[in-house]
Order: structure tokens, then C-alpha cells, then sequence
């Protein structure tokens, strides 16, 4: 494992693994801001950063000068791994996306919320009795798991495997190829199983969905598509929600003026959800640089990375007022948590639906619980935040 | 001016956060790819004034515009 220096001059030298910004990101975003709408490292071969609202979008609009083809800022730059249509470019990237887009609008979600609203309770009914819990480990991360798997018509039960992938992806992998190719060739070979049983035997499940889709030219999507956007599914419909979930627990555990609105008044919760949105993005997207251009007055060449960071634009104070404060019943909140422009996030309709159910069914069964002080909150590195270990305590203190 | 408003979604700024829909469902509804259009001609119906303007602020890619007639 490749360590990093650790910082002493963020401006210059930022690094989105150093375990300050994993621990508490907000503070430095807010000194890279004060030095400037984009900032540089020569860390990770090389990669600017958009620090505001503006110039994260101009970046997200921008298709001709950057590209999605990496979406990971990395030590390394392996090959590229397709994932389309995240990873696509126009004019690939509007057909890729249009499959999927049915399968995903809000009424098409609405059927799921109903197995995601029992997985809820199952897992509640399994530490409800322990007077606490850590709501990471028991809770957060086995509901967009299970539902993800639900949708594709892949066993739920292969949780534990799809998170360890992911974790070597999105985690380990930004500083070791090995493990992100390993981890990449063992989900080809899990999804080429479910894929061949399909043949056999279609089903009626998002894989079959793919199977069965024709390109305008009326024949099927290539293996390496279907693989591709399989991939995709299963990696950024877990632990981003996970982690949304896990942050706006985090936020109530501390924050018992927060909750007893919510009880009080249910009605809220919808702009509650979109403000822990806003607050606690999760997902830190990148982009390659393919033509010469420039950002914010800093010009930028092909090959350099940059650091695509909603959670950072959601923070601008320029755009939200009292940017770092968390206002649950917030009036004015277009936030950019899940990406701006063609690349919108598709399941976002799906992970709102995750977090709503997630956080009413427990605040209907757990309505008082907090932080609990022998234990530490940890949090995941890199591309997707929240929290890993969130120890808690139910009950009034 | 009579303060009658309507409403209009861009077309070409959408992309489907579906946010217009969920503040103000009387006035948007979503297509198969869940990207947002006007209900009917985009006439907002009195005492729903208030749902134009918070769809409006509450859309990141600013695809909505509000008319004043």
C-alpha cells in the first residue's frame, strides 16, 4: 500500500485520502475555496480541483473538454475500465443512459418501496433489543445492498461479497491497481454466471432488462456493455446510499432538536432528506482533461485529472447562505449532490426513496437515540463519504 | 400584467432530478425517462403561485422558468 505524505500545505498540495478530510472535510474545502476557484496538486500524477458551485458545474456541463472516462482520481491511471454510462462521453452517453432511465423514475421506484420499507424493520427487528447499535455496520449498509440486488435479480444474501468489491474499487484500489483490477475481473466472473443463467432462463429483473435491450441499430449491447453497466449498478447504488443514510443518522444521533421536529412535524422530512443531501454529498466524481482549456482562469491540458467534488459545491456559500449549517426545513436548496448536467446520477430517485424509508422507519421505532461516547465514528476515504462505524445508543440519556 | 403565471421546463437543461415534480406535482409531470414537462400549457391554477417559485429555486440545472403574464 502506497501511503501518502501528509498534508502541510493544502492549497497547493491537497489530497482527498489524507485522514483530516476523510475525518472532517469541511473546514479545508472552505480554505481551498478562499484561495481560489480551482486549486492544483502534483499528487495523483497531477490534478485541479473546482472548489465552488460555478466552477464544479462548468466542469460537469463541459463534455467537449472533459471527459467521463475516468471517474476516480487514482495514484495509478490503469486502462480504463468502461462503466457506461457513467463512464461515457457524448454522443455514447445519451443511448447508454436512455436503457436505463425507464427502470429508475420515481413511479418505477415507488414498487420497490415496499421491500426496502420491510428490509428496514427486519434489520431494526435485529438490535432494537441491544439498547444500541452501530447503525453503519447493522443498519445503513445492508439496505441499499439489498435493494440494488433486488432490482438486478441477484441474490441479497451475496451482500458482504459486493461490498468487499466495492471497498477495493472505490477505496483500496485509488492507491493499488492490483487489488481494483482484481476486484473488476471478479465481478465480470460473478455477472457472467447470472448472465448465462438468463439465457436459459430470462428473468424479470434489471440483467434480463440489459439482455434483452437493442441498440437503433436493433442488435443487442455487447458483452463488455452489459458487464460495464452491471458493474456500475452494483458499485454506485451501494455504499453512496449507504453512506447518505449513515450521515443523516449521524446528524440526528447529535442533533436532538433536528429529530424532535421530524417526529413532530413528519411532513419535513422530504427537505430534511434534501438537506442532508446537500450537507453530506457523498460521492466526489473526476474527470479527464481531453482538450486544452482553461478553468476559472487556471488552464488545464489533456491527461490532467480533476477532482469533481459536489460534496465541495454544495458547501459554496455563494449559493447556499449559511453553507455550513444544516437547516432541515431549508427553502432554497438546489443542490448538487447527485452531479450536474448529463451525467445526473439515475438511481438518484432510488437512493432518496432508500433514505426516506430508512430514516422514517427508524425514527418510528427508534425515535430517541445518540452517539455513543466509548465508541469512535470512522469514516470511508476518497470517492464516497459516510460513515463506517456509527456506534449509537437508543433511548433518552 | 395581470400576475398570472405559468411555468416551463427547458428541455434542453432538464435532466430528470425530478425535484419541480416532487415540490409541485400539480404543475410538472415526469416522461418514461423521468425528465420533467409543464403540465398542460404550463398555466399555474391560482394559489399554487407559491409552488412555481419554490420548483424554480429548488432546480440545480435552472430549467425552470417562470412567466409572469
Amino acid at each position: 500500500m502506497s501511503d501518502h505524505a501528509p498534508v502541510t500545505d493544502w492549497v497547493h498540495d491537497f489530497d482527498h485520502t489524507d485522514p483530516r478530510w476523510t475525518e472532517n472535510p469541511y473546514p479545508i474545502w472552505d480554505t481551498l475555496r478562499a484561495a481560489g476557484a480551482v486549486v492544483h496538486t502534483e499528487r495523483f500524477l497531477g490534478c485541479y480541483m473546482p472548489t465552488t458551485f460555478d466552477a464544479v458545474k462548468q466542469v460537469a456541463y463541459d463534455t467537449e473538454h472533459f471527459s467521463s472516462r475516468r471517474v476516480v482520481v487514482r495514484d495509478v491511471r490503469p486502462e480504463t475500465i468502461p462503466a457506461p454510462p457513467i463512464t461515457s462521453d457524448p454522443p455514447q452517453h445519451k443511448p447508454a443512459k436512455q436503457l436505463l432511465l425507464p427502470s429508475f423514475t420515481p413511479d418505477a421506484i415507488k414498487k420497490l418501496e415496499p421491500r426496502v420499507r420491510a428490509i428496514c424493520n427486519e434489520l431494526i427487528d435485529g438490535f432494537i433489543h441491544d439498547g444500541g447499535c452501530d447503525a453503519a455496520a447493522r443498519y445503513s449498509r445492508h439496505i441499499p445492498v439489498r435493494a440494488i440486488a433486488h432490482m438486478l435479480g441477484i441474490p441479497e444474501t451475496d451482500g458482504d461479497r459486493f461490498i468487499k468489491w466495492i471497498h477495493e474499487i472505490l477505496e483500496l484500489g485509488i492507491k493499488e491497481q492490483a487489488m481494483l483490477m482484481k476486484a473488476v475481473q471478479e465481478m465480470i466472473a460473478y455477472f457472467a454466471g447470472h448472465i448465462e443463467r438468463r439465457k436459459k432462463e430470462p428473468t424479470d429483473d434489471l440483467i434480463t432488462t440489459l439482455m434483452n435491450a437493442r441498440d437503433k441499430d436493433g442488435q443487442p449491447l455487447s458483452d463488455m456493455h452489459v458487464q460495464g453497466t452491471l458493474r456500475l449498478l452494483l458499485i454506485a447504488g451501494i455504499d453512496t446510499t449507504w453512506s447518505a443514510i449513515g450521515s443523516s443518522l449521524w446528524h440526528l444521533a447529535r442533533m436532538p432538536a433536528d429529530r424532535e421536529r421530524l417526529l413532530a412535524q413528519p411532513e419535513l422530512l422530504p427537505a430534511a432528506i434534501e438537506e442532508f443531501l446537500r450537507a453530506y454529498a457523498p460521492v466526489t466524481m473526476a474527470r479527464e482533461v481531453i482538450k486544452e482549456t482553461e478553468i476559472g482562469g487556471c488552464p488545464v491540458k489533456p491527461g490532467n485529472m480533476l477532482l469533481l467534488s459536489f460534496p465541495t459545491a454544495n458547501r459554496d456559500p455563494a449559493v447556499f447562505p449559511d453553507a455550513d449549517k444544516v437547516v432541515i426545513d431549508r427553502k432554497q436548496n438546489p443542490h448538487a449532490a447527485f452531479g450536474l448536467g448529463i451525467h445526473r446520477c439515475i438511481g438518484s430517485n432510488l437512493a432518496r426513496m432508500e433514505m426516506t424509508v430508512a430514516v422514517e422507519e427508524w425514527l418510528k421505532r427508534i425515535p430517541d437515540f445518540r452517539l455513543d461516547p466509548a465508541g469512535k465514528v470512522t469514516w470511508s476515504e476518497g470517492t464516497v463519504r459516510g460513515p463506517r462505524q456509527l456506534p449509537m445508543l437508543f433511548g433518552k440519556t | 400584467m395581470s400576475g398570472k403565471l405559468r411555468v416551463r421546463v427547458d428541455q434542453d437543461k432538464c435532466q430528470g432530478h425530478a425535484r419541480c415534480k416532487s415540490l409541485a406535482p400539480e404543475l410538472f409531470e415526469l416522461d418514461t425517462f423521468g425528465n420533467a414537462h409543464e403540465v398542460g400549457d404550463g398555466t399555474v391554477p391560482a394559489g399554487l403561485e407559491h409552488k412555481a417559485w419554490l420548483a424554480r429555486s429548488n432546480c440545480p440545472e435552472i430549467a425552470i422558468e417562470v412567466i409572469e403574464e
